[in-house]
């Protein structure tokens, strides 16, 4: 198969175009824009049949793809960080309508102090909303990553929206070769949507309504039972996607050289391909280690995780957030996988990178060689020494 | 005791150069608006700056005054919430187009109602500039933009008749008529209530080089050739700049 050498906005956006997104709303907002700009040309010049609405606020864009898919319109939004913030409301709207919208989440850091660099705190505070969440390690899996995304959402025992995480700038605006999904590939994997409830006259309905104590706790019921039988289609769609396109990047989780590792790094994200880097780096001075990529972080694949690293003696989680009160949001998630299992490893957590800090091989060195020596709370590396003692 | 320096005690000259393009006309604005405080001797320590995000948006920094970035579209409310708490202060919202009367209109046209003492300066660029140029509230009918490659299918936003409704006070002016947007946001500093001014500044990098014009100057002298000025009028005519009659 050939390679396009494509900045990942475009590649995204061209995967999104052959997805054939009926309707598409989206205000712009740095690093998000080059992917939504690339679809409003699309639509302009012809090559992608859709609606594509500017509006004044993220609120409105998830607004308008929430009633257009809500009249079974196949639908996609793009934003990050504080119109990632301003959205949540509506998120949480889209997973309780159980509508498939598709979106992405640039990765960057929240305000304030205002920054428009990467991490991961935009989609780690919506965690709780309904929505799946993928995190892609590159951008060949970012592109993929969507195809596989609608194909998920709309998937009849599903009906819940997916995100689609990929890191701002490191990936969106970084040119890569990739492996572009044509029209007529894109349509034998996936199939138009054709939803089983949407809004017509003909058999009217009702959207979002008001339920009491009496009903509405079972919505939640239905959306966590449904996050449960979704990791089976995550992995399902991801088999199918290797099939048909020969490329495999994870299902629910991917691991690199973690089969006889004693230390393995956790992380989510581009941060994974440095990492896989130092671990072939270190592999040919001996040291067993290896890293797991936590692909789909909604719904968590708690017992594929503890599969994968029940054998390991010490386990460091690398991460750009933090849940403030509390430490590292995945750590303490990895955690949580072996609780109540008769073998618990050592478990480090590390927040790194925070608000585009450059993570450097040497940054991940030093979480090596801290994580190989103590347990420790959660640790910030890579602080700005002079501006602590300031 | 810092009169002596003129207007430039209200800038941070430290910090300059700003971080606009070369051709931008925020700085005219910034500037007009430091030689409005100096000659009305705003107080320093009486006059806060608040703004939202956006290139306009990163105004705030620079006043030599006490400052607030707010996020995108709330400047006018926190702005609100100061004057509130404290009402001997004189309260000024530096923002633009996309921020204020995009995704901050809602509170634009409430804060109209509650006749908020304060003043609002809107730098009008028709383009949301810091992401690069996509079509904003105000980008004009048919306009190509990043986002409107085909044409802005949309029609531009006008808040004058809302100041109309309300005795606001509403002016319209241009980063080339220099005297005439000083005069403008002296009155509206002046005003008791709710003033807005809307200056119209070029943005060459992300917009006016995509619609032919060679350099800022040709946008600013569009200005020159396009705007009439017509002062205490009923209604401004969209080639018209000025002031709008007010009641109150």
């Amino acid at each position: 198969m050939s390679t396009t050498f494509i900045e990942g906005s475009i590649a995204v956006a061209k995967t999104v175009g052959v997805c054939r997104p009926q309707v598409i709303s989206a205000y712009p907002i740095t690093p998000q824009t080059h992917i939504v700009e690339h679809l409003s040309e699309l639509v302009a010049n012809g090559e992608l049949k859709c609606e594509y609405v500017n509006v004044e606020s993220e609120h409105s864009a998830a607004s308008v793809v929430l009633g257009a898919s809500a009249t079974g319109a196949r639908t996609y939004t793009a934003t990050t960080s504080q119109g990632f913030l301003l959205m949540i409301e509506v998120l949480f709207n889209i997973a309780g309508m159980r509508l498939p919208i598709v979106m992405t989440c640039v990765n960057r850091a929240v305000s304030a102090p205002i920054n428009i660099w990467n991490d991961q705190q935009d989609s780690l505070t919506a965690r709780d909303s309904g929505w799946i969440q993928l995190y892609a390690e590159d951008n060949q899996e970012a592109s993929d990553m969507h195809l596989q995304a609608f194909k998920i959402a709309e998937n009849k025992d599903i009906m819940l929206p997916v995100m689609v995480c990929m890191d701002g700038f490191i990936l969106t605006h970084s040119f890569d070769p990739i492996e572009l999904i044509t029209q007529e590939q894109a349509d034998k994997f996936l199939s138009p949507f054709t939803p089983q409830y949407y809004l017509t006259p003909k058999n009217p309905l009702s959207f979002g309504t008001m339920v009491g104590p009496d009903g509405y706790m079972e919505t939640r019921y239905f959306i966590e039972k449904t996050m449960q039988v979704s990791l089976q289609v995550i992995s399902d769609v991801a088999a199918d996607f290797h099939n048909q396109f020969g490329r495999f990047q994870g299902g629910l989780i991917d691991t690199y050289k973690v089969e006889d590792a004693s230390l393995v790094l956790v992380a989510m994200g581009s941060i994974i391909g440095t990492i896989k880097d130092i671990v072939d780096e270190l592999r040919a001075k001996g040291q067993k280690i290896g890293v797991l990529k936590v692909r789909s972080y909604r719904p968590f694949p708690k017992d594929e995780i503890y599969k994968a690293l029940s054998h390991v003696r010490e386990i460091a989680v690398v991460e750009k957030a933090v849940s403030l009160g509390y430490g590292g949001i995945l750590a303490n998630e990895i955690k949580s996988v072996f609780y109540g299992k008769p073998k618990t490893p050592k478990i480090n957590g590390y927040i790194l990178g925070l608000g585009g800090r450059d993570i450097t091989i040497d940054t991940i060195h030093q979480v090596i060689k801290d994580s190989v020596n103590v347990l420790s709370e959660e640790k910030f590396i890579g602080l700005n020494e002079a501006l602590i003692k300031r | 005791m810092d009169k002596e320096s003129g207007f430039k005690r209200y800038l941070k000259l430290d910090l300059l150069p700003t971080p606009w393009c070369p051709g931008c006309g925020n700085g005219i604005v910034l500037k007009t608006i430091c030689q409005a405080f100096d000659e009305l001797d705003l107080p320093k320590d009486g006059t806060v700056v608040i703004s939202g995000i956006g290139c306009a948006g990163r105004s705030a920094g620079f006043f030599n005054l006490d400052s607030v970035h707010t996020a995108h579209g709330r400047a006018i409310p926190v702005a609100e919430g100061i004057k509130y708490a404290n009402d001997a202060l004189h309260v000024v919202v530096v923002s633009g187009d996309g921020d204020l009367l995009g995704i901050g209109a809602n509170h634009l046209l409430h804060a109209i109602r509650r006749k908020t003492n304060i003043t609002v300066v809107c730098y009008a660029n028709e383009i949301y500039a810091m992401t690069g140029g996509q079509a904003s509230p105000i980008t004009p009918h048919n306009t190509k933009t990043l986002t409107t490659p085909d044409g802005n299918p949309d029609y531009p936003t006008d808040v004058q008749f809302l100041f109309k409704h309300h005795n606001g006070y509403f002016a319209r002016t241009s980063a080339y008529h220099l005297n005439h947007m000083k005069k403008c946001i002296t009155e509206s500093l002046e005003f008791n209530g709710f003033s807005f001014v809307e200056v119209r500044t070029m943005c060459i990098v992300n917009y006016g080089r995509r619609l032919g014009y060679k350099n800022s100057n040709e946008m600013l002298m569009h200005y020159k050739e396009l705007y009439k000025i017509n002062d205490y009028a009923e209604e401004l005519a969209q080639d018209e700049i000025g002031i709008i009659k007010s009641s109150s």
